[in-house]
């Protein structure tokens, strides 16, 4: 890791700080929070609008959904009180990096006043956020985290775009065909259109076989520079691009239900690789349902918005197909243990690495991996390549 | 078919959402303008989320609206464990913000996407209360 590439890359042009002699300040929590970011710009001469950038010690996405931005870099990263130094650290490195241009970082917080405050969430040792929004506007209704969230995203595209039941249907049946041939899969066997309709419906139209599973797992990577990884033992796969977006935390926020924030991470990091979604060997895309999935064949552009269920009607995701899919099982059928992430980096290097058996894509060279976060919020595309694709 | 009656869980608000509850209570529905830019602010809070203004001021909204999306709950979890089938949706307001919420006072299976709604409140207990839909009379 060279330091050197930090050097005079980043600056810091606002600040702002707030006190006051009683020892109390008016505002609190989030409130407080824009306040101080509002002037730390303004002392800069920015507005929130420039902001790509968000740091913050307990939640930077549920800040970046309360200013309505959309940020590239993100960072949650919490070491106590030293924090915010290394969310400086994080955003000289991102900045230097091409990721983002105007980061922001703030804190708030007040104790004194709190005493005081009969009601309200921000109060006594909770999070600037209070219980959270979500406590505030959406788990009162019963929605099934994450299950309902989904099913509304579907409602929504099925509603907007003609996609049916039967073809998300498709997509479970392919990638099982995939888990087929991995002996570690939770679920082997064979399954049909009619199987996954005749399941039972968990939140309408998502039956329980457009869901992934609840199973254990585990995975690591490692990772290294590009000169150092050539003397190692295995054949290097490279990073040949990466983009993150979110757009939202809670499902209720999300701007558009057909959409998600893959349309701009997948862009970044196929620009930042060159490389076109044709270019594209494997998708290893995060499939909590079979929406997710069908919503990432549209964003990442393999095929139009609203195209997705006719995209995967004749099983091109599956085995044979003309772009594989989830080839080992995915959360569908190989494992879901909550985060899946991990995941698909793993699967995705073991292709590019040839190692595969019956389920190989023949030829890969260059495998996408793209994870989704919280409800189809962040989504965040990494491009890998073998060293034929440098 | 009758739906189950749904629980009540008491609202949480916040320092910048008290007002809002307050104004629930009493049978109405606020909604938040943004004096800089005109948009109306969903979900409340203490910065315009398109201009960045924190110039907002309150105001009493229509509680009328259509259904954008939704889904019919067939397992509730933690309190709703025994409500199920239920409809969560999401309803867009004449005001123009889409807002969570649950559909109620009809059966389930005839809520439709586009179907006109109306805001009603349900006793949360401890002078509270929360704020759900149900099909307009036509
Ligand atoms: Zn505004």
């Amino acid at each position: 890791m060279q330091v050197s590439g930090l050097r005079g890359k980043a600056a810091i042009v606002g600040v702002v700080d707030a006190a006051s002699p009683t020892g109390e300040l008016e505002l609190t929590g989030r409130a407080l929070e824009v306040d101080m970011i509002s002037k730390a710009l303004d002392d800069a001469g920015l507005t929130i609008a420039d902001v790509d950038g968000v740091t913050h010690t307990s939640s930077s996405m549920q800040l970046a959904e309360h200013l309505g931005i959309h940020p590239t870099f993100t960072d949650s990263t919490s070491t106590g009180g030293s924090s915010f130094e290394v969310h400086v650290e994080h955003a000289a490195a991102a900045i230097a990096a091409g990721l983002c241009e105007v980061v922001i970082g703030v804190y708030a917080s007040t104790p004194r006043s709190d005493r005081k405050r009969p009601r309200g969430g921000a109060g006594r040792g909770m999070p600037p956020g209070g219980m959270g929004p979500m406590a505030e506007w959406e788990m009162p209704y019963g929605l099934q985290a994450p299950k309902g969230a989904y099913a509304l995203s579907a409602s929504r595209h099925m509603a907007q775009y003609g996609t049916t039941s039967e073809q998300l249907a498709q997509i479970a049946v392919s990638t099982r065909e995939w888990a087929s041939m991995n002996p570690e899969a939770r679920f082997q066997d064979p399954i049909t259109i009619q199987d996954v309709l005749d399941s039972p419906m968990q939140a309408s139209p998502l039956h329980l076989l457009d869901c992934c599973l609840v199973t254990d797992g585990a995975g690591a990577f490692v990772m290294t520079s590009a000169e150092r990884a050539k003397d190692l033992k295995k054949p290097p796969v490279y990073v040949l691009g990466a983009g993150t977006c979110h757009d939202h935390m809670m499902i209720s926020q999300m701007p558009d239900f057909g959409t998600t924030p893959g349309v701009q991470s997948g862009k970044k990091a196929f620009g930042l690789a060159g490389v076109k979604p044709g270019d594209v060997d494997l998708l290893m895309g995060y499939d909590s349902f079979t929406i997710t999935a069908l919503l990432h064949l549209e964003d990442l552009g393999f095929c139009e918005k609203g195209e997705g269920g006719p995209f995967v009607e004749d099983g091109k995701t599956g085995p044979g197909g003309s772009l594989p899919m989830n080839t080992n099982g995915g959360g569908l059928s190989y494992t879901h243990p909550g985060m899946y992430g991990m995941f698909l980096i793993t699967e995705a290097t073991k292709q590019l690495r040839g190692e595969c058996g019956p389920r190989q894509v023949e030829g890969a060279e260059i495998a996408v991996a793209h994870g989704s976060g919280m409800v189809l919020s962040c989504m965040s595309t990494i491009v890998l390549g073998t060293e034929a694709s440098l | 078919m009758t739906a189950n009656p749904l629980p009540v869980p008491a609202p949480s608000p916040n320092f910048d959402t008290q007002e809002f509850w307050d104004a629930a209570a009493q049978g109405k529905f606020l909604l938040k303008r943004c004096d800089s830019c005109g948009v109306i602010i969903w979900y409340p809070r203490f910065v315009c989320p398109d201009c960045h203004s924190t110039d907002t001021s309150w105001f009493e909204g229509s509680g009328k609206g259509t259904i954008y999306t939704y889904t019919i709950v067939r397992k509730g979890q933690g309190p709703y464990k025994d409500a199920a089938p239920f409809v969560v949706a999401y309803v867009e307001l004449e005001e123009g913000p889409r807002i969570l919420t649950n559909i109620v006072e009809c059966d389930p299976e005839s809520v439709s996407i586009g179907q006109a709604v109306e805001v009603v409140f349900q006793d949360a207990g401890d002078g509270a209360a929360l704020y759900r839909f149900r099909p307009t009379e036509t």
